[in-house]
């Protein structure tokens, strides 16, 4: 955390490996990400998996969990896309649990924040585009791009209109990925600079700081409030917006 | 409480600002030398492309276990227990349902049987209290009969006597009478004159 008594609100972010894995030449390393994500894959399979093997009529503690995230992410489904979109449900579940679970665990002091990479949004956003792509295309095939033409627009606004619609489909994996990464970078940035604030407040030897050191501590206490819904709420829009956009490869017509 | 907080923050806020501005100063002085230390690392961690490869390889096995044992396990699971649980309970509200219309019916049943029952003493307390009166009546007509046989057989008696008492009295009346009149006239009336007399008397009185 704070190397060398000083404060560096970026460290948390570093990758550090744990297992250096190097086949033909593709670092493959088993870091601190590729550990949390093995930590987030054990926490959702113990809730979901463990929690639902008593198989109880009278749900325990776990279970209701479990059956709680399963009835919400199903009604969340069929709110947007209507019944036949829960053929993507065990895709919507697992992307909504792994962020979820991904966000969440990152707020555990001295924890890693998954999503906080870019590079693992990306990668989340991609597959969902592609999905959207590849599922819109088997099924509807080239009636699957009547979506970049909107209907009842003139003739000569309509190569306009075509574009526009391209350029926000393509921006669609970019939005997605960057909310979440966005909104986990800022807000854990924002915890350890006010957490550093209370730590050289309190290490400058000074009286009156002495004094303020608590008002960046209340800061980080309400922030790390702000943080948890922030956490639970980027995993819902994440899961939502994947479900908007699984609709338009569903009902491709405007 | 907004205003409250401001006239706390008012007093000092010159203090705070220049603390503030000597931390951020601070912080990013030793941010910076722990990059200079390090070295390596000025890219912000999560551009660095040296760690893509990796991170996407074991987000690839991660997210694929769990999107496998999601879908092959958990959500089949979980889907089979909501469904049974919800059939466990359309049915357990069925059987109540029945089992509700069976109370209803034995409810009717034995409400049915108690007002027969009672309609049933009723009759046979009218049957009993007709049945005594009935008795009672005929007692007291028996009862009646006797009394009036003995008062006419009474009456009779009474009768009896009178009319012998009477006869006496005829004869003793016609004896005085003969004696009355002997002694008067010193003549001695027939007897049958004198019954004649007498009784000439007594049907005037």
């Amino acid at each position: 955390m704070a190397a060398g008594g000083g404060i560096d609100p970026i460290h948390q972010f570093h990758i550090n490996p744990i297992v250096e894995l190097k086949p033909f030449g593709l670092d493959l390393s088993f870091t601190n990400t590729s550990l949390w994500m093995v930590i987030v894959l054990a926490v959702v399979s113990a809730i979901m998996v463990y929690g639902s093997s008593q198989r109880a009529v009278v749900p325990g503690r776990l279970q209701s969990l479990a059956e709680m995230a399963y009835e919400f992410v199903a009604s969340t489904m069929t709110g947007v896309m209507g019944k036949e979109g829960l053929k993507f449900f065990p895709f919507v579940f697992s992307l909504f649990m792994f962020v979820l679970a991904s966000n969440l665990l990152g707020l555990i002091p001295g924890s890693f924040t998954v999503t906080s990479q870019i590079i693992v949004t990306a990668a989340l956003a991609l597959l969902v585009i592609s999905i959207v792509l590849i599922y819109g295309v088997v099924k509807h095939g080239t009636h699957f791009f009547g979506l970049f033409v909107p209907s009842g627009v003139p003739g000569w606004l309509l190569p306009f209109m075509v574009l526009i619609e391209v350029v926000s489909f393509l921006s669609r994996p970019v939005s997605l990925s960057l909310r979440l990464f966005g909104n986990m970078l800022a807000g854990h940035i924002a915890l350890k600079v006010f957490g550093g604030f209370v730590v050289v407040l309190l290490g400058s030897g000074a009286a009156l700081n002495y004094a303020i050191a608590p008002l960046p501590l209340l800061l980080a206490v309400a922030l790390t409030a702000l943080e948890v819904l922030v956490a639970a709420l980027q995993a819902y829009v994440f899961a939502i917006l994947t479900c908007v956009y699984l609709n338009d490869a569903l009902h491709p017509g405007h | 409480m907004p205003v409250r907080f401001s006239g706390f923050v008012g007093q000092r806020w010159p203090v705070a600002v220049a603390s503030f501005a000597t931390l951020l100063a601070g912080a990013a002085q030793a941010a910076q030398e722990a990059h200079g230390l390090s070295g390596e690392k000025m890219a912000f961690p999560p551009f660095d492309p040296a760690h893509f490869a990796s991170n996407l390889f074991w987000l690839a096995i991660s997210f694929g276990a769990l999107y496998w044992l999601m879908s092959k396990i958990a959500l089949p699971r979980l889907g089979s227990i909501l469904e049974e649980r919800a059939e466990t309970i359309g049915r357990d509200l069925d059987q109540a349902a029945e089992m509700q219309a069976k109370a209803e019916d034995m409810a009717q049943a034995y409400e049915k049987s108690v007002a027969e029952a009672r309609k049933n003493a009723q009759g046979i307390a009218q049957t009993a209290r007709e049945t005594g009166a009935k008795a009672s009546e005929a007692q007291r007509h028996t009862t009646e009969a006797e009394l009036a046989a003995k008062l006419a057989k009474a009456e009779a008696t009474i009768a009896k006597t009178k009319d012998k008492a009477m006869s006496n009295v005829r004869d003793l009346g016609s004896d005085i009478a003969v004696a009355i009149v002997t002694k008067l006239t010193g003549q001695a009336p027939s007897a049958t004159e004198a019954t004649e007399a007498v009784d000439q008397v007594l049907a005037q009185g």
